[in-house]
Formats: structure tokens, C-alpha cells, sequence
């Protein structure tokens, strides 16, 4: 009987041949606790911090400048703690952060319909395509004085910049997402029966979604970068708002209240980035399987 | 009648309506340019309705082309390919599964785009992945997966188009021996099954005879079929078995020959 095996394959042995191969071929996927990893992700970044505030205090100590210029960190702790307590710094912080994601959302949409109408046009591209690497390089502060004769001290005039600092990096990074799909993928959902609206939705956007979130990454950076150069510039009296805050700090000569408000901005800059975009990233990563290591 | 003969269930499927017809199919890239390739020379093929027939040819035949023209990928150049409006499923070399996606969202996708509504298109991908020996994998992604796997995850996505005609790319050529030969028998099952129109393109001769009711041979540059073979012997078949062997032989002197005509 054993020299049957040169007959049929059964059904079962068929499917036991498979499953064999199966369990011997799969690749082997390393998975990490969670809260491990969360410790582990956790305290270079603390380290960082505590090497950095000695730092500043060191400099402090050598006395180069006068403490009531440059205050220890102590001092500067201390400072941000009470403005903790008053109304007026949640009320600036709700109105940078309103004012951010405003802005940083309508950047998204346009960054992301310039992006998509680019790459699928060839003459869009020639015409555009430098032009938007052009804008991303040009300084946000440099189109304040133009934003602020077009729209007066507004709201509207802060927002123009941020949207015009962050979208073109937006639409680079789903520009550059775009070229780098595998052209297999785009002919598979060719033959799957994809076309036009579809095939952007379900194949072109996924596959370039690891670039294009990067481009959000960087855009994000754009956009708060802008926001803070126009809340410098565009004070509106009645709105406190983090950008203007610094600047009364310096009128005043209220250094301690200066640097806690640059650790605000810092601060707020960092916990985006970790908590939106590192874990986004991550999860795409992890999905796709570029995870080293 | 006495003259009544028992015709070979090959030969039976040959008799059947054509499900592809190729005819007189000539293509040519860069036609304007300095360099045009002719890369198909009047090639014609009538494959039956659940007829199983293997493509060969050395490089340059243009066998890539052929399918992209019959799944309409291109335009054509001369000549016509009719499939009677039957669905065509294409399978590359490589998977291409979508790797943002499970395995059953992969075999999902095709009938998404035709609007089926997600709790049949759901119970389709599962009875797919189980003809596929892959119902346990429904949920990973495929860099969970061996090659293998992704070939199978790739074989039920384009059954799941309802494909009455499956074209296959050199499907296995970059899979290990143990389980390229593991798939045929696999693939030859589903082909029994579901009474598909199979047109598998290869390089291996072996694989050919293992495979194919019929194989044509493709010259090179430009492609042109210079030569089919029919073959009678009874499934499933073994690759290593002295028929099959010797049909490979006697296609293997064919498409020597063949090369050696480039060799002059």
C-alpha cells in the first residue's frame, strides 16, 4: 500500500501537505509586549530631558548672563506652575491648540487634493510640481506682511500662513508616496477591476500611505512653526494665545515666564509628534511588516 | 455505429466551445521609436472551456504580453482576442496581494469594486480561502505569510472575480521545489473543481507536462506558436513520472531547437 503514494493525492493528504509546508515556511513575527515596549520607548526620552535641564542649569551656574536674563530651570518650573493656575494660560493654550488644528486640518485637505491632482497629471506636474517644493522652502514668516495687508490682524490672516506652510509638505510627501508604489500593485488592482475613484481610495492612497503620513509628520512641524511666527506677529487684543504670550513676556522683560512658555510650545510640539505620528507610523510599520529587528 | 470512439477526457475538453480565442495577434512596442521590439508575430491559440492549457517558451516570447493583451491591460496592435465576455482573473508572478490588508480583505477586494454587499462578499472570501487550504490565515497580513501562502491568497482573489478564465504569469517560478510541486497538485484540484479555463504560462517544461490537457510552444523574439503538444495522460499527475517525463523530453528537443536558431 505504500507505494500508492505515486496515485491520487487524497483530499486530506493534499491539505495536510499543505498545512505542513505551511507551519514550516511562515515567516516567524516578533511580537513585543506592549507595555514593555512603552518602557522601553520611555526612558531615553527621560534621560534626554533630565541631561538637558543639567545642561541649562550648568550654564546657569557659570554665570554668563545674569538669572534674572536667563533663569535656572528651578526658577522656570516654578513659573509654568503658577501660570498652570490662571484661566488666562488655558485660555491662550485653547486658543493656539483651536487655532492649530484648524488650520492644520484644512492644510490636510488641500495639501492632499494638490498631491493626488499632481501625481496623476503629467502636465500639472511639470507646471506645479517645482513650484511646491519652492513653497515649502519659503519661510512662513516671509508671507505675514502680505497676509496681514490682504486680511487685516485676523484670524483668517494666521490661518493662510499655517495652511500655506503646512500643505505643501503635505502634498510632497503623498507626491513622493505616489511614485514609489510598486507599479505590480496598481496593474493587481487594474485586473481586480479598479478604476478612477476607486483605485485612488482603495490601492493608491493605502500604498502610499507610510510616505504620506510622513509628509503630515512634516507638515505638522510646518504648521506650528507658522502658527507660532503669526501669533507673534498677529496679536489680537481681546484673544490671548500662546505665540502672543511670548511676545508680552519679552516686552516685559519676564524671562522666567518667557521660558515657560517656550517649554509650552516645545512641549506641545513633542507630545504631537510622540503621541499622533510615532504611533501612527509605528502601526503602519507593524501592519506592512518593515519593522526591523 | 461501431466507429464510436471513446474519446480521452482531454481530448473531450478540447471539443468544447472556445473560451479564448487569440487570432493572428501581432504586437509591437515603440513601433515609431528607433528600437521597436516585435515581441508577438501573428500568434493564434483557441483555448476550450475548461481546457488547461500550458504556454511555453524560452525568454523573450512574449508571454507576459500575451496575457496583459488578453486581460486588456494594453491596447492591441493587429489581430483580435475575443473571450466571449467571460470574467478573467490574472495571476502575476509575484502575489501583489495589497500588504495594508488581511488575506480575506485581500481576496475581498475585486468584489468590492463590483459593489457585492460585505456580508456575502465576506462569506465568498471565506469559502475561497478554504478551497485555498487558508481559512486559518484569514487574518494576517501577508508579510505573515510564506510565498506559498501568498500565491494561494492570490489564486482565491482572482477566483473571487468570478473568473471563468484564470491566466497564470509563471505563478510558482519563484517558489521553492517542495511546495511548487505541493501547488500543482493544488492547482490542478481547483481546476477540477470549479471547471476554470486555465492559461498557464511557464519556462519549465516539466511543469508544462505536469500541468497542461495541452501545451503550445512559443518561439522567441518575436513570439509565434511554433509548435502544440497534446497530452493524454490520466490526473492528477506526478511531475516525476516516466509519461510525463517523456512528454517533457519530446517538448524539451522542440524548444532546443529553437534556441539553437538563435544561436547561429
Amino acid at each position: 500500500m505504500a507505494a500508492d503514494r505515486s496515485l491520487v493525492p487524497a483530499p486530506e493528504r493534499l491539505a495536510q501537505e499543505i498545512g505542513g509546508l505551511d507551519a514550516l515556511d511562515r515567516p516567524f513575527v516578533l511580537a513585543e509586549r506592549r507595555l514593555r515596549r512603552l518602557g522601553r520607548a520611555l526612558w531615553p526620552k527621560l534621560v534626554a530631558v533630565v541631561v538637558v535641564l543639567a545642561l541649562w542649569q550648568a550654564v546657569v551656574w557659570t554665570g554668563w548672563r545674569p538669572s534674572y536674563v536667563l533663569p535656572g530651570p528651578g526658577r522656570v518650573l516654578a513659573e509654568l506652575g503658577d501660570l498652570a493656575g490662571t484661566a488666562k494660560f488655558w485660555s491662550a493654550l485653547g486658543t493656539t491648540l483651536r487655532r492649530a488644528a484648524t488650520g492644520f486640518a484644512l492644510a490636510i485637505a488641500v495639501g492632499t487634493a494638490l498631491g493626488v491632482a499632481v501625481s496623476r497629471s503629467r502636465t500639472l506636474r511639470r507646471g506645479v510640481g517645482a513650484m511646491i517644493t519652492g513653497l515649502q522652502s519659503m519661510p512662513s514668516i516671509a508671507w505675514f506682511p502680505l497676509a496681514i495687508l490682504l486680511l487685516k490682524l485676523s484670524e483668517s490672516a494666521i490661518l493662510f500662513v499655517v495652511v500655506l506652510g503646512a500643505a505643501p509638505a503635505i502634498a510632497n510627501g503623498l507626491i513622493s508616496g505616489i511614485d514609489h508604489i510598486p507599479p505590480l500593485l496598481v496593474r493587481a488592482g487594474r485586473v481586480l477591476g479598479a478604476r478612477g475613484l476607486d483605485s485612488v481610495r482603495h490601492v493608491i492612497l493605502p500604498a502610499a500611505l507610510p510616505a504620506y503620513v510622513a509628509g503630515l509628520k512634516q507638515g505638522w512641524a510646518f504648521a506650528w512653526r507658522s502658527l507660532m511666527a503669526g501669533e507673534l506677529l498677529v496679536i489680537i487684543e481681546s484673544r490671548p494665545a500662546v505665540g502672543s504670550q511670548l511676545q508680552f513676556a519679552r516686552e516685559l522683560s519676564d524671562a522666567p515666564a518667557l521660558l515657560a512658555w517656550m517649554l509650552v510650545v516645545l512641549a506641545i510640539g513633542i507630545l504631537v509628534d510622540t503621541l499622533v505620528f510615532a504611533g501612527m507610523e509605528r502601526r503602519i510599520r507593524r501592519r506592512r511588516g518593515l519593522m526591523g529587528g | 455505429m461501431s466507429g464510436m470512439v471513446e474519446q480521452s477526457p482531454a481530448a473531450a475538453r478540447a471539443a468544447r466551445p472556445v473560451a479564448i480565442r487569440i487570432d493572428n495577434v501581432s504586437q509591437t512596442y515603440n513601433r515609431r521609436g528607433r528600437n521597436a521590439l516585435q515581441a508577438l508575430d501573428r500568434v493564434s491559440l483557441d483555448v476550450a472551456q475548461g481546457e488547461f492549457v500550458c504556454l511555453l517558451g524560452a525568454s523573450g516570447c512574449g508571454k507576459t504580453t500575451l496575457l496583459s493583451l488578453i486581460v486588456g491591460l494594453y491596447g492591441l496592435t493587429a489581430g483580435s482576442i475575443d473571450v466571449g465576455g467571460r470574467r478573467v482573473g490574472l495571476l502575476f508572478q509575484e502575489a501583489a496581494l495589497f500588504p495594508w490588508l488581511t488575506a480575506q480583505e485581500n481576496v475581498e477586494m475585486g468584489m468590492r469594486f463590483r459593489g457585492v454587499p460585505p456580508a456575502e462578499r465576506r462569506s465568498k472570501a471565506r469559502d475561497l480561502l478554504r478551497l485555498v487550504h487558508l481559512e486559518a490565515f484569514a487574518g494576517r497580513r501577508p508579510h505573515e505569510l510564506s510565498g506559498g501562502m501568498r500565491q494561494r491568497v492570490a489564486i482565491a482573489r482572482a477566483l473571487a472575480q468570478e473568473a471563468d478564465v484564470l491566466l497564470m504569469d509563471e505563478p510558482f517560478a519563484s517558489l521553492d521545489a517542495i511546495t511548487r510541486d505541493v501547488l500543482h497538485d493544488e492547482v490542478e484540484a481547483i481546476w477540477a473543481r470549479t471547471g476554470l479555463t486555465i492559461l498557464f504560462v511557464t519556462h519549465d517544461v516539466r511543469e508544462a507536462a505536469r500541468l497542461g490537457d495541452r501545451v503550445a510552444l512559443l518561439s522567441s523574439r518575436p513570439g509565434r506558436v511554433i509548435a502544440q503538444f497534446p497530452i493524454d495522460l490520466p490526473r492528477p499527475r506526478r511531475v516525476e513520472s516516466a509519461p510525463v517525463a517523456a512528454v517533457a523530453a519530446a517538448i524539451t528537443d522542440r524548444l532546443r531547437e529553437e534556441v539553437r536558431r538563435h544561436g547561429r
